[in-house]
């Protein structure tokens, strides 16, 4: 097997302890961080759900670099791409509904 | 990853690798159809979560504790998961099935609390059936909870796969590789879950 087929492999990332570990530490940090800011009440309603929201997207985040290895390389591309117009897809469904359900509901004076 | 060394370096090499990666790229659409199907869930939820009907509110069901420990065992479990791909991709077949197995019981624990759950909620008259809020909370929970079942099962079949004669041949280490994606991706629903579902439900 020639050398140029071992750096192929080893550039495809499947991880390393080092790197599995890290994305657990930053799990963890980001865990407790939402439940803490949940259960002291430290912020208001709304400020609370930001900084939760902001704290799931940042802990999705680090799932998919450090868990899911998903990278910019060219055997990730493909993955990626479908990643990002599934996202999209997804918030689309997300602000669509709830766009145009608040508002029925609004005007139906069902809340 | 095994590595083919039989074939001659470049075409026989290109074919096999090639088909692994498209096996798991395949799993991976897969996944992302997974993906809309849990965006709608919590849309639903989303949209009925103020819907009471004059029942008990998410702030008075939920039992944040319980919470607490079951995102901790997905967690646990995910890294363990990831120590039997690392074993799995260093041919140490004693240290993937023991890191598989420590990965089954946590995410047999993970279901087992969430069955106590739901069994709870349901012996109090607080059903799926009680209000459209918890109709749509057990919907998208235990759909949740259903992909987690289907792993563990997918998880004692590749046990005995790879303790079989199977051992760690590269069809199998793609095997391991996809239930690693649905594993991992099972965990990233989760931080939805308990971060839209139950902490949205008691701030």
């Amino acid at each position: 097997m020639s050398h140029s087929h071992n750096v192929t492999h080893e550039g495809e990332s499947h991880g390393s302890y080092g790197s599995y570990i890290t994305g657990f530490i930053l799990a963890v940090i980001l865990t407790v961080a939402a439940f803490a800011v949940v259960v002291t009440k430290a912020f208001d309603f709304w400020t609370t759900l930001v900084v939760v929201s902001a704290l799931a997207v940042v802990q999705i985040v680090v799932h998919v670099v450090f868990f899911l290895h998903m990278n910019t390389s060219s055997k990730q591309r493909w993955n990626l791409m479908t990643f990002i117009l599934t996202v999209l897809s997804v918030l689309i469904i997300v602000a669509g509904t709830l766009f145009v359900m608040w508002n029925t509901q609004m005007h139906m004076m069902s809340r | 990853m095994s590595h083919d060394t039989t074939h001659s370096p470049s075409v026989g090499h290109e074919e096999h690798e090639d088909h692994g990666s498209t096996t798991v790229f395949g799993f991976w659409i897969y996944l992302m159809t997974d993906c809309i199907l849990f965006g709608t869930l919590f849309t639903v939820f989303a949209v009925m979560c103020h819907q009471f009907a004059g029942g008990p509110t998410g702030k008075e069901l939920f039992d944040i504790k319980n919470v607490e420990i079951e995102t901790a065992i997905l967690l646990v479990s995910s890294i363990t998961y990831g120590f039997a791909m690392l074993s799995a991709f260093a041919q140490r077949k004693s240290g993937v099935l023991v890191w598989l197995f420590i990965t089954f019981l946590l995410g047999l624990s993970f279901v087992v609390l969430e069955v106590k759950e739901f069994a709870e909620l349901i012996a109090d008259g607080n059903g799926p059936d009680r209000s459209a809020f918890l109709s749509s909370f057990f919907t998208l929970v235990a759909t949740h909870g259903l992909h987690v079942t289907f792993g563990l099962i997918w998880m004692v079949v590749l046990f005995f796969q790879v303790m079989g004669k199977q051992g760690l041949g590269s069809r199998m280490v793609t095997k391991l590789t996809c239930l690693s994606l649905f594993w991992h991706f099972l965990d990233i629903v989760w931080i939805c879950v308990f971060s839209f579902v139950y902490l949205g439900s008691v701030m």
